[in-house]
């Protein structure tokens, strides 16, 4: 079977909830291109998520209220059983976010650097929300990932879309 | 997560993306994605299948090192394990977030508009 069209999926199910304005999805002529500048086991690889990952038994590092979601990061050495999502907005119905690495693959990251086919894992992972407003994410988001990836001095960057 | 890829790779930093929603994702155009054609939620590979996942985030490795141009997807190949899924996410049936979930939605998102009608965003 083909894949799911999420765009005219959500366009016709928010338009049976009574909201007649579409969502207008981000699209862009251009694509951006860096090659990769070095062998893979000489990069840090920074790890960038919108799986809302917190630490259990801690507070929430962002309150569950907070309009500007900002992005928010931590340390890529929790140990995965320690760590959950908070994501709500996945297929709850057909799946479950309770392996980590299903959708934040850090311990399988962990493998590839101790086997040598990656040079490190940063010391730190990203947090990114799904925003409501795309330049948020364009203006503010995105721009405070990249400070953090570079304070990391990160040489490539795996991002999971949850 | 696309606007976010797009932003590093633009800054010099190479990206790969792992993703299920294939049409929204190269609707906005990324330089490398993985596609798993799974519901929603698990990007990487079926929960605790510890072989699959290895697979996948090996895929998403050989595309740095070997993409020449941007806009690549790889197809993982892999199959949900059942296939109901795709016909019954975004019903009535199965609706996205639950009430809750919608409430805040709607909450955070008046929130917002209001913070930015402030000024402060």
């Amino acid at each position: 079977m083909d894949h799911v069209r999420y765009i005219d999926k959500t366009r016709e199910y928010y338009r049976g909830e009574g909201y007649d304005t579409p969502y207008r999805w981000a699209h862009f002529d251009d694509i951006p291109f860096t090659p990769l500048a070095r062998p893979l086991p000489e990069c840090r690889v920074g790890v960038v998520t919108t799986s809302e990952m917190a630490i259990r038994d801690e507070p929430p590092p962002v309150a569950e209220d907070d309009p500007l979601r900002d992005p928010y990061t931590l340390p890529s050495d929790t140990p995965v059983a320690r760590l959950y999502s908070r994501k709500t907005a996945y297929d709850r119905f057909a799946t479950t976010l309770d392996d980590v690495d299903s959708h934040l693959p850090l311990t399988r990251l962990r493998e590839l650097a101790a086997a040598g086919r990656i040079g490190a894992l940063a010391p730190r992972f990203h947090m990114a929300f799904s925003q409501y407003s795309q330049r948020k994410t364009l203006n503010v988001d995105a721009p405070l990932i990249l400070a953090r990836l570079r304070e990391d001095r990160v040489d490539v960057a795996v991002l999971t879309a949850v | 997560m696309s606007l976010v890829a797009r932003h590093l790779e633009a800054s010099g930093i190479p990206t790969v993306i792992f993703g299920c929603a294939r049409d929204i994702v190269e609707y906005c155009g990324v330089p490398r994605f993985v596609f798993c054609d799974f519901p929603l939620g698990n990007p990487c590979g079926t929960p605790f299948d510890a072989v699959m996942q290895r697979d996948v985030v090996a895929l998403g490795l050989a595309l740095l090192a070997s993409a020449t141009a941007p806009g690549t997807t790889v197809v993982a190949p892999y199959a949900w394990h059942e296939q109901t899924w795709k016909d019954k996410c975004f019903t009535k049936e199965r609706p996205f977030l639950d009430e809750e979930a919608t409430a805040k939605w709607v909450a955070r998102k008046q929130a917002y508009r209001d913070v930015k009608a402030g000024g402060t965003a």
